[in-house]
């Protein structure tokens, strides 16, 4: 596939992890923010080609991994009711509720469909004019204009059946908290590149400033994870600390200016609780009073009491914010599995538990091997 | 053959045509029922044994060894007709297959028919049809059947249950635990392909695509890799949770580990950008007409050659190893050098956004 | 957290007031709106994410990054003395 291929080209990836070997002198701490950097890492080995000085963190960018807890057993309450068809993108159907999961309200019988697109939600609605299609508007500013564009929609073409359960969250915010923070010990961060598709990288300039900490846009191709990789390595080693984009086929500093319109006709800011985190102060969007006809939350105001207790064995908020491994959870690997999971980060393939549970077997089994030899 | 499994040439005798569609009536054990049979299923699937419409067939066994494969699968597929098949000739080919991963020749079949109030008689006719043409391409025979029906909203418009007995030479040791360290792991041609031919035409995910499933039977292929060899220690069908699958249980049964090389794993372009589109990993998705062998080293440029006279076995390729490191665990060399652990999978495969 | 994929625009079209379009992935077409992309056309490439272009690949920039980075990779390959000296 063109502008995919070429980026997975394993010489020129090599050369590049050939140069930050050489470049790298200190232990540096850097985090990739997307979960869909972590998955594509995870899956090329790209970790485990690094030097030993460079400490990759699973960044909170994984919407599956940060949907709280309160939103989920919000849409089981609603996939539950007979009247409603409750639509998702696939991700979100393993994530553990309180009790259980979007698979298990489907086994009782509630009508639970996976869409590929937001449009096809609206679709759904339109053929089905007897029923409430509720959509599961999850996801980051990548996501944000295509759910608006299906409220838009909703309301221009008056299908009335339609009506969203939004849980978006921004990631400036989140960086922003994660900066803030007095733990958290993060010398570099790299961007996600589709967030940056649709909002630029203006925003970031003022807090590497604020900061000084280096921030590199980055693609999801081993290629493009080596040279964003390469380029933060070299920030950190000059002691340099700007916004550089690798990965300026897809971003420009002002972002996508349509997307980012349709955002602020439909969406406003709002605090939002990120699961594990907690609220983070305007880190999120809600549907503008205009669109409220479409929010599920109003249209069935008895969820809005829904608001369970994070289980406290679970310190997913800890591994997002890259204070504590994987490994140093008490449950991780016995009561936690992927099988099993009790936090987000071990359902998601790309959260930072379930990783290490795959990655983990084989390092112990190789630490086995080395002691006995 | 499957230019012929065309509704056009399938022609309904009277009296069924009175009833377009399945009716509880079809399950009732009466005249309806009985219709029913003569007038779809002996005609596309009798034979000696099963039109003596007993309770038990009667099979005359003298002329074949003694060792017996058993085997039983159910077909639930959604939708019952996709590209490049149905559930018909899946029901056929998946049992068949099943039989064939012992070494065994596939002979009879059970058919177990469970339709669903208001499946459109024509539906049926399209699907016992391209069955009945699986079955001649499989030389296997459909030898005692049953049929229900169950009331409108609890069946998917068809379910099939098939059982397959089949005879294993003498000479033949196939078994999952029979891989040894040093053992070489072959995939019998490009992966992904049904699983992905289903989700082109899934309500909410539908693309378009030439992708077509891969439904085929496997014992002919077998048997050639058979005859160049009596080394092959294990053989899987690679179907629901793919080459992965396939791999891992080989891994679990032997207590050993396997690596392969992902680059060599076959792939279709058109399947490879598809499962890019969804976020799918191909080594996940499911195959209705692929076999991972595992075969002793030493044979196996001749197994592959063999493979490769084979059209269902023209794109085999050697993909890794048997090893004693890491025992019950698959791991996957990477395009950039890298490697990663390649797990059981968990559950459905589902599209992801992230 | 986002799956983006970059297609090329093979069809355009207008439907309910949105700008439509087919993208072709490597031979699988897929429907994509195209509203967020005005300039857009037909033969170019895009970024697909939940069924919706977020960019207009610059073909050009992409061009230009995989020379400047094998042009490193020649640089490398012609001092291979130097690589190894230094791997060792």
């Amino acid at each position: 596939m063109k502008y995919l291929d070429e980026y997975r080209d394993g010489d020129l990836t090599r050369k590049l992890l050939d140069e930050i070997n050489q470049t790298v002198t200190r232990p540096w701490k850097i985090m990739e923010v997307c979960g869909g950097q972590t998955h594509s890492i995870i899956k090329s080995g790209l970790d485990q080609l690094l030097p030993p000085e460079i400490d990759l963190i699973h960044g909170p960018g994984c919407p599956v991994c940060v949907t709280p807890l309160e939103l989920i057993d919000k849409a089981i309450a609603l996939a539950s009711r007979p009247e409603i068809i409750f639509t998702s993108y696939g991700d979100m159907l393993r994530v553990p509720g309180s009790e259980r999961d979007l698979f298990s309200v489907k086994a009782e019988g509630g009508d639970v469909r996976i869409v590929y697109s937001p449009l096809d939600a609206l679709k759904i609605a339109s053929q089905n004019p007897d029923k409430t299609i509720v959509f599961f508007g999850i996801g980051f500013e990548t996501t944000a204009p295509a759910n608006a564009m299906a409220v838009m929609q909703a309301k221009n073409q008056a299908i009335e059946n339609f009506a969203m359960l939004v849980s978006h969250v921004t990631v400036p915010s989140a960086l922003t908290a994660l900066m803030e923070s007095p733990d958290v010990q993060v010398n570099a961060f790299l961007a996600a590149g589709h967030v940056c598709t649709v909002m630029g990288y203006w925003e970031y300039e003022q807090l590497v400033e604020k900061y000084q900490v280096p921030i590199v846009v980055m693609g999801f191709e081993p290629v493009d994870i080596a040279r964003a990789l390469l380029m933060c390595v070299q920030q950190l080693e000059d002691g340099r600390a700007e916004v550089e984009n690798a990965y300026a086929r897809s971003v420009v500093q002002g972002g996508n200016l349509p997307a980012q319109d349709i955002i602020n006709q439909v969406f406003e800011r709002t605090d939002r609780a990120w699961r594990g985190i907690g609220v983070i102060p305007q880190s999120g969007y809600r549907l503008q009073k205009a669109y409220a006809d479409f929010d599920a939350e109003l249209r069935f105001p008895e969820i809005q009491t829904i608001a369970p207790q994070e289980p406290s064995v679970c310190i997913s908020g800890l591994i997002l914010q890259g204070l504590k491994k994987p490994n140093e959870c008490s449950a991780f690997g016995k009561q936690c599995t992927p099988q099993n999971p009790l936090g987000a980060t071990m359902v998601s393939s790309e959260g930072a538990c379930a990783a290490y549970y795959q990655y983990g077997r084989y390092a112990i089994h190789l630490g086995e091997n080395e002691m006995t030899q | 053959m499957k230019d012929q499994l065309n509704i056009s040439n399938w022609t309904c005798p009277l009296p069924l045509q009175n009833y377009p569609t399945i009716v509880m009536g079809h399950g009732s054990g009466g005249k309806m029922m009985s219709d029913l049979i003569h007038h779809m299923f002996l005609p596309l699937l009798g034979n000696e044994a099963l039109n003596q419409l007993g309770d038990a067939a009667v099979l005359e066994l003298d002329q074949y060894p003694t060792r017996v494969a058993f085997s039983t699968d159910s077909f639930v597929v959604n939708p019952l007709i996709f590209p490049g098949g149905n559930i018909g000739e899946l029901a056929v080919y998946g049992t068949v297959n099943d039989l064939a991963m012992t070494g065994a020749q596939p002979l009879f079949l059970s058919a177990g028919f469970i339709l669903e109030e208001g499946l459109p008689m024509e539906t049926l006719g399209e699907i016992t049809t391209a069955f009945s043409a699986a079955c001649q391409t499989a030389n296997v025979l459909v030898v005692t059947g049953d049929t229900k029906v169950v009331n409108k909203g609890h069946g998917d418009g068809l379910y099939i249950n098939t059982t397959g007995i089949g005879l294993i030479p003498a000479e033949v040791a196939i078994a999952p635990e029979n891989a040894q360290a040093g053992d070489v792991v072959i995939v019998s041609g490009t992966v992904g392909d049904h699983g992905m031919a289903i989700m082109s035409v899934r309500e909410g995910l539908e693309f378009e695509t030439r992708i077509v499933s891969d439904t085929s039977p496997l014992h002919e292929l077998v048997e050639t890799m058979l005859a160049a060899s009596l080394d092959i220690h294990c053989l899987r069908d690679a179907t629901r949770g793919g080459v992965a699958a396939a791999l891992n249980e080989l891994a679990k049964s032997s207590q050993l580990g396997i690596t392969f090389e992902e680059a060599k794993i076959p792939l279709r372009p058109a399947v490879k950008a598809a499962c890019e589109m969804l976020g799918m990993d191909p080594l996940y998705v499911a195959n209705e007409g692929k076999l991972v062998a595992i075969v002793k080293s030493q044979v196996a440029e001749e197994v592959l050659a063999a493979m490769h006279s084979h059209p269902l076995g023209r794109d085999a390729v050697l993909i890794g190893q048997v090893v004693s490191d890491h025992p019950g665990m698959v791991l996957a060399k990477t395009g950039i050098g890298g490697s990663r652990v390649v797990a059981l999978p968990v559950g459905e495969l589902l599209p992801r956004i992230c | 957290m986002c799956l983006g994929i970059p297609g090329k625009v093979v069809e355009i079209y207008q439907a309910n007031d949105m700008k439509m379009g087919k993208v072709d992935f490597g031979g699988v077409i897929k429907e994509a709106c195209l509203e967020f992309l005005p300039d857009i056309q037909v033969g170019e490439y895009t970024i697909i994410h939940v069924g919706f272009g977020i960019s207009q690949l610059d073909e050009e920039e992409a061009q230009r990054t995989l020379e400047m980075l094998r042009e490193m990779e020649m640089l490398a390959d012609e001092l291979p003395e130097l690589d190894q000296g230094l791997q060792v």
